[in-house]
């Protein structure tokens, strides 16, 4: 399967291009803003990156899940999904390869975004050292979770579902504090933020940047909240997918 | 009716008491408020091809479907090659294939680039040979490295053909097999489905509405309407029954209600579906 989707990508220059054509032009953008606040407040001095770090972090989460959905979806637009879902394939086995495509399709779309940020803003996104483990695996784990679920509703409700794919990522992004911290939020809103593993990626970012402490905690506790996750979207799918056969949305699969 | 010539294949249509390819038992599958399929019951003997025929909104897809695991039934029970489906699809999947204009293969990819993938999903074993043994047999070395949605029609059909039978199944559920080919190129593909089940003694399940298809290739015929049998037997019992000198004449008299002769010198009335009823159940959920 991974190699279907290898063939796909290189047989099409648009998608790749659309790759990092994103993620460029939200690190330049930003960037620049980061720059400019830089030069005339004293606080983002001393946090130098936290802006061009969240925003490289925050494309990770959602390129994440879009590599994982817009795989998914190459085969929903192919009419191919009837060959698979009749093939030995296991539901399993097909998740599996659509993270490792999304990975892929990460690396393609986010290398030359911290490329571009450590030559134009000299902000070296690696320099947050072994971190950007913890940070990058968290992240993943949640836009996978996502992923999943979203690619069951899109199975489920056919193309007409689609649109949840490229928006449902972003109802998170105010909750997941990307951009600021959480204590900005409402008291009673804090709960639900951290509810969301992103958030503690988010804020250990931010303890990194401005308190030079690494947030083992954090991290720990985003661990736990994304292998619930995936767990429930897993289990979601699965049942999605029977209800696309109740329903017989597995033969149609259009709007 | 070459096949019908064969006492092997005769026997096999008019006794499925053997081992069974697919057993069907009492299906219904209900849609909201259209009953798509509505509690059939057959046998398909291994070795044998059988025709499913019936008018747009009969219910042969679903009930291909619901034999391919694709759509689960609202009652009643599938099984194939001895295995309840889907409970049991692992153990019947690599082992059966299947071709339907409701799926198409991934066009950007080449046509070998398909066949490859396709193969390592059914772990088919030596599949560079296997992949030239098909490109052989039904012609596609002049385009197996051409993308698939730059192919014509034709090419398209013999490509989804050759994914049908890259695992060399021994049940191949065809839907509309040959539908928009132009004659050369659908006798061709008849011949080759005609070679097939004899050199690997394969079932074959064929939903189509070209009777002429269906008369050359067929062993037995099961004729549904607004989701129930209403004929199962050889294309010459079918035949002579209602005393026509075509499948295609029998097809019409179903169709539109006229009347069958039944053995016993009687004849009943099949009242007409009204169009309506029948456009409702041509578009699946």
């Amino acid at each position: 399967m991974i190699m279907r989707y290898w063939y796909l990508l290189l047989s099409s220059w648009p998608r790749l291009l659309e790759l990092m054509y994103w993620p460029v032009l939200q690190v330049i953008t930003w960037g620049f803003l980061q720059t400019y606040i830089a030069q005339n407040a004293n606080f983002f001095v001393r946090a130098g990156g936290t802006l061009i770090g969240a925003v490289i972090l925050w494309d990770i989460l959602f390129r994440g899940q879009l590599g994982f959905s817009i795989s998914f979806l190459e085969e929903m637009w192919a009419r191919n999904l009837g060959n698979l879902m009749m093939s030995p394939l296991k539901p399993i086995e097909f998740l599996l390869a659509l993270m490792a495509m999304s990975l892929i399709r990460l690396a393609i779309g986010v290398i030359p975004m911290t490329l571009l940020a450590l030559y134009l803003f000299h902000f070296n996104f690696y320099g947050l050292g072994l971190p950007l483990i913890a940070f990058f695996c968290n992240l993943i784990f949640t836009s996978w979770a996502v992923g999943i679920f979203v690619s069951g509703l899109v199975l489920r409700n056919g193309l007409g579902a689609e649109s949840i794919v490229w928006t449902l990522m972003f109802a998170l992004m105010p909750l997941a504090c990307v951009y600021y911290p959480v204590q900005v939020l409402p008291h009673w809103l804090q709960y639900v933020s951290w509810s969301l593993p992103p958030t503690y990626v988010f804020e250990g970012m931010r303890a990194l940047l401005i308190d030079h402490v690494f947030r083992a905690d954090l991290m720990f506790f985003s661990l736990t909240i994304n292998a619930a996750l995936i767990v429930a979207s897993f289990g979601a799918f699965l049942a999605l997918l029977r209800s696309a056969r109740v329903n017989g949305s597995l033969l149609g699969g259009g709007e | 009716m070459a096949q019908h010539e064969d006492s092997e294949g005769l026997r096999r249509a008019a006794d499925p008491i053997g081992p069974a390819a697919i057993e069907v038992v009492h299906l219904v599958k209900q849609y909201k408020n259209t009953r798509a399929v509505d509690d059939i019951s057959f046998r398909i003997a291994r070795g044998s091809i059988t025709g499913l025929l019936g008018g747009n909104g009969a219910g042969k897809t679903t009930t291909i479907a619901m034999i391919m695991g694709l759509v689960l039934p609202t009652s009643g029970r599938v099984e194939v090659l001895g295995h309840p489906m889907p409970e049991q699809s692992a153990h019947v999947l690599g082992r059966m294939n299947f071709e339907s204009p409701y799926v198409d293969m991934p066009m950007r990819l080449t046509v070998r680039q398909n066949l490859s993938i396709f193969g390592r999903l059914y772990a088919v074993a030596n599949l560079r040979e296997r992949i030239a043994q098909l490109a052989h047999d039904l012609d596609l070395n002049d385009f197996i490295d051409r993308p698939n949605g730059k192919l014509s029609a034709g090419q398209k059909t013999r490509v989804a053909l050759a994914k049908a039978l890259i695992n060399q199944p021994e049940l191949l559920l065809l839907d509309e097999p040959t539908a928009s080919l132009d004659p050369d190129t659908a006798d061709w593909v008849r011949a080759h489905f005609e070679t097939y089940r004899r050199t690997h003694e394969a079932t074959i399940l064929l939903a189509s509405h070209n009777m002429f298809e269906v008369e050359r290739l067929c062993d037995r015929v099961i004729i549904l309407k607004r989701g129930r049998i209403e004929e199962d037997d050889t294309p010459d019992g079918i035949i002579a029954r209602y005393s026509r000198a075509t499948l295609e004449e029998v097809f019409l008299d179903v169709a539109r209600g006229r009347a069958q002769d039944d053995p016993n010198g009687q004849s009943r009335v099949i009242p007409q579906e009204p169009p309506n009823e029948r456009e409702s159940r041509e578009t699946v959920p």
